[in-house]
């Protein structure tokens, strides 16, 4: 279980972004522990998106400091590409190598990245896709699946290199609803075996269910950083208040 | 006798298969150097590399701007004339008559044909690298800007991603394009004859013409039906890759 005393996997101090004029990410501080289960949530544009990406680099910072496993991100080039490689990402729209099969999907990486050999990778790769329900799938290409599949192959493809952190970006918004469920199983049962995790979503059953900590943010601020039972129950700021009113509505 | 009898027996003093050869290597040689080329301008294109950038604009746009007659002249007044950059060696000549004449040499100066072939191959190269080139990076262009950051995410570097994730659905989606620039490929290399390559197709039109006027039509329509029968293939072939080969999102 995460705890104040577990190793720190990343920390973000005063980051800074804009995106011309505007101000995505406003003095950001955030230290995130091994095992520890993040929820990001907040009103579209809040920059929660955007923190995501910042943890492997995708988005560059103006100014602060990034840390993943004690070490400062790098500029782009080897060193980098070797950091991202620590860090697992999914995505929103999946992305998926779209002119690889599902098993090249996952292979890609173990192999190009760390050198492993074919043979151990695929063995790896098969265990994978089985354990989130789709190697039956292995030969196909990601078009040829559904959505909620294809991001089931893109989290073996995470989790295919071993990564101390995994990084979900709306991973289950591009989704026909009756798919969300099946991506989010293989999540909450990848965050009970202690995966450090760090999820942007609007989906609050699963902050509920598998939070350990729900960040608010609003305009580039993290406004509330609470145990989701605290948050849910009694946020603290108007703006949660607000945000929490119009989505639970219904 | 008829016209075309009389024709027949007229053409057959000329090297008119020969010649058609000649700018079938010419194609298929600088075609590959141009995709060579085209691939690895596009490459620095993409690149985070902000210097390497600047360097394949400029080349890109300087071969683009400049009209092909122009490279092709200067092949052979700037580069072997000025700079004395000379293919007449034995590995050229060899190379050149094993290509052209299938190891059979002919008597006349094969040292300086293979010179003027293979900077007829270069300034071709040279030239149809950056239509090459701009072709590919539409292609990279239909490539979702997410395939790219996953490519990153799983922790490939730049060239990694570029050369396993991103130009091979570039190159996918670029077939079209591509296939338009080796149909014009193979319609200017008749522009090698003024890099000196004297075995080829519109110098030998111009042979034919100037010693058997009363033939022009025929001529013409010899030279015109031979580009059609070669470029007709082409076409379809472009056509049916890049349906078959289209990348499925």
């Amino acid at each position: 279980m995460a705890s104040e005393e577990s190793p720190v996997v990343a920390e973000l101090r005063h980051v800074d972004k804009h995106f011309g004029q505007l101000h995505v990410l406003k003095d950001i501080n955030l230290t995130i522990h091994k095992g520890e289960v993040v929820v990001v949530i907040g009103p579209s544009g809040s920059g929660k998106s955007t923190l995501c990406r910042t943890i492997n680099r995708l988005e560059p910072i103006d100014s602060g400091e990034i840390y993943v496993g004690g070490k400062l991100l790098p500029q782009e080039g080897k060193a980098l590409a070797k950091l991202r490689a620590e860090v697992g990402m999914v995505f929103q729209s999946f992305n998926l190598f779209a002119h690889k099969t599902i098993l090249d999907n996952v292979t890609l990486g173990p192999r190009k990245a760390r050198k492993q050999d074919k043979a151990a990778a695929e063995k790896e790769a098969l265990e994978l896709l089985d354990r989130v329900g789709i190697a039956n799938q292995a030969s196909k290409l990601p078009a040829q699946l559904s959505g909620g599949q294809q991001q089931r192959a893109a989290i073996a493809r995470a989790l295919a290199m071993h990564p101390q952190l995994m990084l979900f970006d709306e991973p289950t918004s591009a989704l026909d609803p009756e798919m969300i469920n099946e991506v989010l199983e293989v999540m909450v049962s990848l965050a009970a075996e202690g995966m450090t995790m760090v999820v942007v979503t609007h989906e609050m059953g699963f902050a509920r269910r598998a939070a350990h900590r729900v960040l608010f943010m609003a305009d580039g601020q993290i406004l509330e950083e609470a145990p989701p039972e605290d948050f849910f129950t009694h946020p603290q700021t108007d703006r949660a208040k607000d945000f929490l009113a119009k989505i639970l509505q219904h | 006798m008829t016209l075309l009898t009389r024709y027949l027996e007229f053409m057959a003093n000329y090297p008119v298969f020969r010649a058609f050869w000649v700018n079938i290597t010419l194609t298929v040689f600088s075609g590959a150097l141009a995709l060579i080329l085209g691939t690895i301008a596009v490459t620095m294109r993409i690149s985070p590399i902000p210097s390497l950038r600047a360097v394949s604009t400029f080349y890109v746009n300087v071969l683009r701007d400049i009209p092909l007659t122009v490279v092709m002249v200067a092949m052979t007044t700037v580069v072997y004339f000025s700079l004395d950059v000379d293919f007449s060696g034995q590995l050229a000549t060899d190379f050149y008559v094993g290509v052209v004449y299938f190891g059979q040499a002919p008597e006349t100066s094969v040292g300086m044909m293979a010179n003027f072939y293979l900077l007829a191959i270069i300034g071709l190269g040279l030239y149809h690298s950056s239509f090459i080139a701009e072709a590919i990076r539409s292609g990279v262009n239909t490539v979702p800007l997410g395939q790219a950051e996953a490519a990153r995410a799983v922790g490939l570097t730049f060239l990694q991603s570029a050369r396993i994730v991103i130009l091979p659905q570039a190159f996918r989606g670029a077939i079209a394009p591509i296939g338009n620039t080796i149909i014009a490929l193979i319609k200017n290399t008749t522009v090698a004859s003024v890099t000196g390559v004297a075995v080829e197709t519109s110098a030998t039109m111009s042979g034919m013409i100037e010693m058997g006027p009363q033939f022009i039509i025929l001529i013409f329509l010899t030279f015109a039906l031979g580009y059609v029968i070669i470029v007709i293939p082409v076409g379809v072939l472009t056509t049916t890759l890049s349906r078959r080969l289209a990348v499925k999102r």
